[in-house]
């Protein structure tokens, strides 16, 4: 009976370090399949805002999204919750996917709208959706300020404020 | 150790050691087919063919396609396209056999709903069927990024994003999936190892035994008639096959299907060399760019009605958002299928839908309502559209609703008569 | 017969699901538009003939100092590079500009170049377009210098020639080893876009498409770069052709060789018909 028990211990034994032996694997495997370091700072992206003129829209690519980068004019209306201020100039930045099902919008200068040519989705300088199907405003990327410069990617305060509030 | 002689022949050289003659027996002249069936019985061998045709064509375009987001395009387009001999042949037929599977997979399955052929001890078979229409639908797509147009990129944006609909580390698994924030080079090298190594292996296991649970069940037959499969087997040996109810799967049964094989593949060709647009769509020999959307992204034909069943609820019920009821209804669409044997609440009825009345109804429903979420999941989802799609959606969940209930009522008038 | 009852049923649902999401589907998503105008006819067509000897004259005096004509041993007077810089494009040579374009659209370009283009969207006072208009020549010169063009360049030119001068300066075709003549940097600063390599176009948009579309690009996709660039209805098949040989040179083996594969398994079904019928006479 002892002789039995033992055995049968050894018996689990053998097959419980052979379970953790497979989650473990399992474990390297899954992280494997995960971004590579590479690929992840690549993941940060500085932007200088201090050459950029008023009314004027840049793109920038980030993690293989466009991002809108838009100085506002002092005629575009603000955006409290949306707009990044710099002394006196304000900025939006938007991730250039439409909500809707990921389509590039474009930029219309003359009325300052972002169209979006797949189903007629239309956001406002601020990337709120003023028509069509897109169900909520134009992401905001995460992002950091270092004076004039942001580094998109980074959590900085203003982006948690920004995201808290809408 | 089994007695060897010396051998009369090479057969029975390999029959002393392999015991060839008792496996082809088994496998083949004894394996035993009703005679009271039709030309869909021979979907399953015609899949067999096309599958034959991709795994060939496959390892021709392996030797020149290269996995890497700045080669693959010119390595498909150009080397294989252009420079390799017969290398179009190869990539057309393998992407016309792709979209052709599908099509004899619907017919196949559609086949096995309407003569009940999932049920009273068939399930296992119904159940190993759809992994492996899963197997396949995971395999289409991990193929259809590999030439890295347009269409590849986006298709696979698009539905790699799904994923984020599931709660709290959506979006984490995403990124896992593809490897990067968006899809690139570390999601096509990944996928081109699902393609050609990881799902090939599991389809050709889950073929193995989706045919190994045809054994002991059998072939269902046109009119569901109960056959005692080794009293006809019996009839049929002693020489009686005009009156045996069974055929041996060689050479008699295989040499129908050969006939359908060769029918088939008849109109196969005519795709392949002057009707190929809808399996290969034009959009993706434009090469992948990730700063423009085409203006019109879609799936290909056969996860049409998969895509319209999400797509369909665009507006947002009792609080809950649009996309979360659309990837509610999009997973129940594709579990629900694996359920049918536990749905149908009549088990014990096998007869064919035409002998069926409620039954009947619901199958054309099926087929119809599948069509049309196809047809709409293609077209672009604005004004009528978007509500034909809802509509269709909402039908599509509310047959599997109604399917224990029809089936329930059936049992009940069914014990009465 | 029965089972040609269900092969019936099988064939109509499958034709069904085809018809809805190629041919229905494709018609909802590019609704018809009109057909290619290659008459140019919203371009006051001229009224004078024009006299060939006076516009060798004019071509020499306002032309040649930025275009070359290769043909008559005009080399352009600045290399690709450099034009690309100072004009934002490379100026086309004009050996055969006379022929591959439209004579109503040439003379309609030299009036207005940005009206005939149809670029008023990306040109404007503020910025430019490259070539000046010409709009203060009278009618009468304006018939000369085409007359002149259309001289010098009557020899017939083969389809790649027409495709380099007509979309080779914006455009390249890896697959046959071109590169487009302007750089792809000034490209992008000159039209807001890059202009896409043209090497598989004849798979990706169909000569259908093409054949309103290069006629026409503005009509056909909103806010495009792409000039309309006025090429005659013969031109343009010639053009449609070279991208044919580059994006889909195997058309005519697939052609010829599907007939072969199709009645091979037209000859297979036959005899394993004929197999199956001796068996089943036998065995079933």
């Amino acid at each position: 009976m002892a002789q039995h028990s033992r055995r049968d211990f050894i018996g689990w034994a053998l097959g419980g370090i052979s379970a953790v032996g497979g989650v473990l694997a399992l474990g390297a495997m899954k992280k494997s399949w995960d971004p590579l370091p590479s690929v992840q700072s690549a993941g940060f992206v500085s932007v200088d805002l201090s050459g950029m003129k008023e009314g004027e829209m840049h793109t920038v690519q980030w993690r293989g999204k466009p991002v809108f980068i838009l100085h506002k004019s002092a005629e575009t209306p603000s955006n409290d919750k949306r707009d990044i201020r710099i002394g006196e100039k304000r900025f939006v930045v938007l991730i250039g996917l439409c909500t809707h099902l990921g389509c590039i919008p474009s930029y219309e200068a003359s009325s300052q709208t972002f169209k979006c040519a797949c189903h007629g989705g239309v956001f406002d300088a601020s990337g709120i959706q003023t028509f069509g199907p897109p169900p909520r405003p134009l992401d905001i990327p995460p992002f950091k300020r270092n004076g004039e410069t942001i580094v998109l990617g980074e959590e900085g305060a203003e982006y948690q404020k920004m995201t808290k509030k809408a | 150790m089994a007695q060897i002689k010396k051998a009369e022949g090479f057969i029975d050289w390999l029959d002393q050691r392999l015991a060839v003659k008792a496996f082809m027996r088994v496998m083949m002249s004894e394996y035993w087919i009703p005679k009271n069936i039709n030309f869909l019985w021979a979907m399953g061998v015609v899949l067999i063919a096309l599958f034959a045709v991709l795994l060939v064509t496959g390892l021709l375009l392996l030797m020149y396609y290269k996995p890497d987001v700045a080669l693959a395009f010119d390595s498909v387009n150009y080397t294989i396209m252009q420079e390799v001999e017969y290398g179009w042949l190869w990539r057309h037929m393998h992407g016309v056999a792709a979209s052709a599977t599908f099509l004899i997979i619907y017919i196949h399955l559609f086949t096995g709903i309407y003569y009940g052929s999932y049920k009273k001890g068939r399930e296992m078979i119904w159940l190993t069927g759809m992994v492996l229409f899963v197997a396949f639908s995971a395999e289409a797509f991990s193929g259809y990024m590999l030439p890295w147009g347009q269409m590849s990129y986006w298709a696979a944006q698009v539905i790699t994003n799904l994923f984020s609909g599931i709660p709290v580390i959506g979006d984490a698994v995403v990124i896992w999936i593809r490897g990067d924030y968006v899809v690139a080079d570390a999601t096509l090298t990944r996928f081109f190892m699902l393609h050609v190594v990881l799902l090939p292996l599991v389809i050709l296991a889950v073929i193995a035994v989706h045919f190994y649970t045809l054994r002991f069940p059998h072939v269902n037959n046109q009119d569901s008639v109960e056959l005692d499969f080794e009293a006809e087997a019996k009839t049929y040996k002693e020489g009686r096959v005009k009156e045996s109810n069974v055929v041996p799967f060689w050479p008699v049964f295989l040499s129908k299907d050969f006939f359908v094989v060769g029918f088939f593949m008849t109109f196969f060709f005519f795709l392949v060399c002057y009707h190929f647009d809808f399996a290969m769509d034009p959009i993706n020999f434009e090469p992948a760019n990730s700063m423009k959307t085409p203006a019109h992204i879609y799936p290909e034909w056969y996860f049409l009605w998969n895509y319209e069943v999400l797509r369909g609820f665009f507006f947002d019920i009792g609080g809950m958002a649009a996309m979360d009821i659309g990837l509610i209804a999009f997973v129940f669409a594709n579990t629900v299928f694996f359920l049918l044997p536990f749905l149908d609440r009549n088990a014990m009825n096998t007869a064919p839908a035409h002998k069926r009345p409620a039954f009947f109804v619901w199958f054309w429903f099926l087929v119809v309502d599948m069509i049309v979420l196809t047809v709409y999941g293609k077209l672009p989802p604005t004004g009528v559209n978007a509500w034909v799609g809802f509509f269709a959606a909402v039908l599509f969940l509310g047959l599997f609703i109604v399917l224990p209930i029809i089936t329930k009522y059936e049992a009940k008038k069914g014990e009465k008569a | 017969m029965r089972e040609v009852k269900i092969l019936a049923i099988v064939v109509f649902f499958t034709a069904v699901t085809y018809w809805g999401v190629e041919p229905y589907a494709h018609s909802q998503m590019h609704p018809h538009v009109a057909p290619a105008d290659f008459g140019f006819k919203e371009m006051a067509p001229l009224h004078v003939n024009g006299n060939a000897d006076n516009g060798k004259l004019l071509v020499e005096a306002n032309c040649i100092a930025c275009h070359g004509i290769k043909s008559l041993g005009l080399e352009a007077p600045m290399s690709p590079e450099d034009a690309a810089s100072s004009y934002g494009v490379v100026p086309p040579d004009l050996s055969h500009a006379g022929v591959i374009y439209d004579k109503n659209y040439l003379a309609g370009f030299l009036k207005d170049p940005v009206r005939a283009t149809k670029l008023s969207h990306k040109f404007n006072d503020a910025k430019p377009y490259a070539m000046p208009s010409y709009g203060f020549f009278s009618d009468q010169e304006i018939a000369d210098v085409v007359a002149y063009l259309n001289n010098i360049g009557s020899s017939p030119i083969s389809d790649k020639a027409v495709f380099e001068e007509a979309c080779g300066r914006c455009h390249s075709m890896k697959y046959d080893a071109l590169k487009a003549q302007t750089p792809s940097a000034s490209m992008k600063n000159y039209l807001g876009a890059e202009a896409p390599d043209l090497s598989m176009m004849i798979r990706s948009k169909k000569a259908e498409y093409l054949t309103t579309f290069i006629n026409e690009p503005l009509k056909m996709v909103e806010g495009i770069a792409m000039p309309r660039v006025g090429l005659s209805e013969a031109s343009q098949q010639q053009v449609i052709a070279y991208l044919e040989k580059v994006g889909d040179r195997k058309k005519a083996e697939r052609e010829s060789l599907g007939l072969q594969l199709i009645g091979f398994m037209a000859i297979f079904t036959l005899i394993a018909y004929l197999w199956k019928v001796s068996i089943w006479k036998r065995a079933a």
